[in-house]
């Protein structure tokens, strides 16, 4: 039996927007609205969905490098939101986070040494005789070379940057690393050694991750778990088999049909959505997926659906958040395109 | 697993970015000639103000009476004022004096500036509202009108001088250094060492202050010339140094009433402001040229 190492609850994100010649505030860019979810300890969850949907926000808010508008995070059964400063400063050593730019993630003015020599001085991690020896050992652990202790990261390709950041969120022993966008900037093939190398980590030394990202294709590869977000809400949460092959939220069908099939001959009914995602300033009433969604009907346009499951259709906690889970499957329902 | 190494990088001396940068720079600096002359004079300037004193015989505050207003000669280079005092051991002692204030003023004003700089761009919100504020008042005086009240305020002495113009360089400081740290405070890795747990002394100190020193470096040389010249003119108004310390504006001043008659009095003490203040633009500009990766082509 797992247990939750991080559980996220009612978790809401606002950023002002200031106008007027006052510079008071006049709206609020609702980056992420009222998410709940936990993680399991040992598990990958990932958070999906497309740009500004308030993947990378959600990370960052669970670190509280954007401090949240308000809502729980849970983490090791210590609520990291009314933490002080300084004690928010000492949990950080259990809770890391991997960059997507390997490029902007690193100070180039830094050695690896330094870099990773400065993560331990942080957290006092170990005592200063031995850092260094563990700064090899972090080194060949994430596929550096010893010899390559003294360098900057200007000396290093992309891959190998993300080498470095990975072992500098190592450094302190987390027991969860959040994932953000972690691979997107790597061409395929790195992303694959990288992925794989994230992957053995886990095994090894036992982490959790919150892998966020937009690629399908490397969600597949890693989670355990996907949660698909939209406009900053839960539109469905499963186990990454059922969401892949048995989803239940029109959304997640759009974009899961989106996912390029390398076989010429199988013919595919891609689903195209018309128009664009709707700003998060001013969301649509109700599902916020109704503006968009081929199913909709009044009832969307006036109640929010919450998070439901469904014991004959789905299974494992698997949950979507959908008024008419039942009718589309059934058929009663016909898209209207 | 492992990306291939390239075996040349791989026995090349390691350099640190900074040294390559700092290289970089010279080279570009190096050949910039206006830029070097500007340099050259500057050193010049202070290896005059350390050593000039010694060198020069003359008395640059003993009046001599027989010898008033005489031109230029083998024996007063420079001719002498009207209380017969020599202007070439004046400019010469008055050197120090010029130096003493421009490098001061500007380095007190950028410490300050600096300081508020980086707090309103790191804190940001309210702080910063008030900070920026604070300074659009103190930029919103032209320079010397504002080092006047300064002074006026304080009462004339050298060392207000220093104050008033520390006092109007602040401002200006803490724009650049508002506006540099709000670039690099957006950076990952600012994010990934806060995420680490760092403090914000830290992440100030190590990380976003050696990564906004050129701009701050370019200015404090520009800044050195508005300096000069706010001094002079401060002190020809009769408000910075006082008769019959050697600074350059008050001997203007001084030799205001006879200028006509005998132009070598003026002109001078005039002719050292332009040059120290000429040396200190053409070594800024190029100083910008060179760190600005803007202009790299």
């Amino acid at each position: 039996m797992t247990t939750d190492l991080l559980k996220v609850q009612h978790l809401k994100q606002y950023f002002p927007i200031k106008g007027g010649i006052l510079g008071r505030k006049v709206n609020d860019v609702k980056a992420v609205d009222d998410i709940s979810f936990e993680v399991k300890a040992g598990e990958t969850l990932s958070i999906v969905g497309e740009s500004g949907c308030g993947k990378s926000t959600t990370g960052r808010a669970i670190l509280r490098l954007d401090e949240p508008t308000s809502g729980e995070v849970e983490f090791g059964g210590k609520d990291l939101l009314s933490l002080s400063k300084a004690e928010m400063r000492k949990m950080r050593k259990d809770l890391q986070i991997i960059f997507q730019d390997p490029y902007a993630s690193i100070n180039p003015r830094q050695t690896v040494r330094q870099i990773l020599g400065e993560a331990m001085a942080i957290q006092n991690v170990l005592p200063k005789k031995e850092r260094e020896a563990r700064i090899k050992e972090l080194m060949t652990t994430v596929g550096l070379g010893e010899h390559q202790i003294d360098r900057f990261p200007h000396e290093f390709s992309g891959g190998q940057r993300q080498r470095i950041g990975i072992a500098r969120a190592l450094a302190v022993d987390p027991k969860m690393i959040i994932c953000d966008e972690s691979v997107s900037a790597l061409d395929v093939s790195i992303q694959a050694q990288v992925l794989n190398l994230l992957r053995k980590l886990q095994k090894e030394l036992d982490l959790t991750y919150l892998f966020i990202s937009h690629d399908l294709g490397v969600v597949r590869h890693i989670s355990d778990r996907v949660l698909v977000m939209y406009l900053g809400k839960i539109v469905e949460i499963a186990d990454k088999k059922s969401l892949f092959d048995n989803p239940k939220h029109p959304y997640t069908k759009t974009l899961l049909s989106a996912i390029p099939v390398p076989d010429p001959s199988i013919e595919k009914d891609q689903i195209i959505l018309k128009g664009d995602v709707p700003s998060p300033i001013d969301p649509p009433t109700g599902c916020r997926f109704h503006t968009r969604c081929p199913f909709a009907t009044d009832k969307c346009k006036d109640e929010d659906p919450e998070l439901r499951t469904n014991d004959d259709l789905m299974q494992d906690g698997h949950r979507a958040a959908c008024h008419y889970i039942e009718e589309i499957e059934s058929g009663e329902m016909q898209p209207n395109y | 697993m492992e990306e291939t190494v390239n075996v040349s990088t791989q026995e090349k001396k390691r350099v640190s970015p900074q040294l390559e940068n700092l290289k970089n720079v010279w080279r570009k600096l190096r050949s910039n000639y206006l830029a070097m002359a500007g340099g050259i004079l500057i050193i010049f300037f202070i290896i005059t103000s350390f050593a000039g004193p010694w060198i020069v015989q003359n008395d640059p505050l003993a009046p001599n009476v027989a010898d008033r207003l005489q031109g230029p000669s083998a024996e007063y280079w420079f001719g002498t004022d009207h209380h017969g005092r020599d202007i070439f051991a004046r400019i010469i002692h008055g050197m120090s004096i010029t130096l003493y204030i421009g490098f001061t003023s500007v380095f007190i004003g950028m410490i300050f500036g600096v300081f508020f700089g980086v707090i309103s761009g790191y804190y940001g919100k309210k702080i910063d509202a008030v900070i920026m504020r604070v300074m659009d008042v103190l930029l919103a005086f032209p320079g010397i009108l504002l080092a006047l009240g300064i002074v006026a305020v304080l009462g004339g002495s050298i060392n207000n001088v220093i104050i008033a113009i520390s006092i109007f360089s602040i401002p200006v400081f803490a724009r650049i250094v508002r506006g540099s740290t709000l670039g690099v405070r957006q950076l990952e890795y600012i994010d990934a060492v806060r995420a680490l747990g760092a403090s914000d002394t830290r992440i100030i100190f190590l990380h976003i202050l050696p990564n906004i020193m050129s701009p701050i470096i370019v200015q404090a040389t520009l800044r050195i010339a508005t300096a000069v010249l706010t001094a002079a003119g401060l002190s020809f108004l009769g408000l910075g140094a006082q008769p019959p310390d050697p600074e350059w504006g008050a001997m203007l001043a001084a030799g205001r009433d006879y200028m006509w008659e005998y132009p070598h009095i003026t002109l001078f003490p005039g002719l050292a402001i332009v040059a120290v203040v000429l040396a200190f633009n053409l070594f800024g500009d190029g100083v910008r040229d060179a760190l600005d990766p803007k202009l790299k082509t």
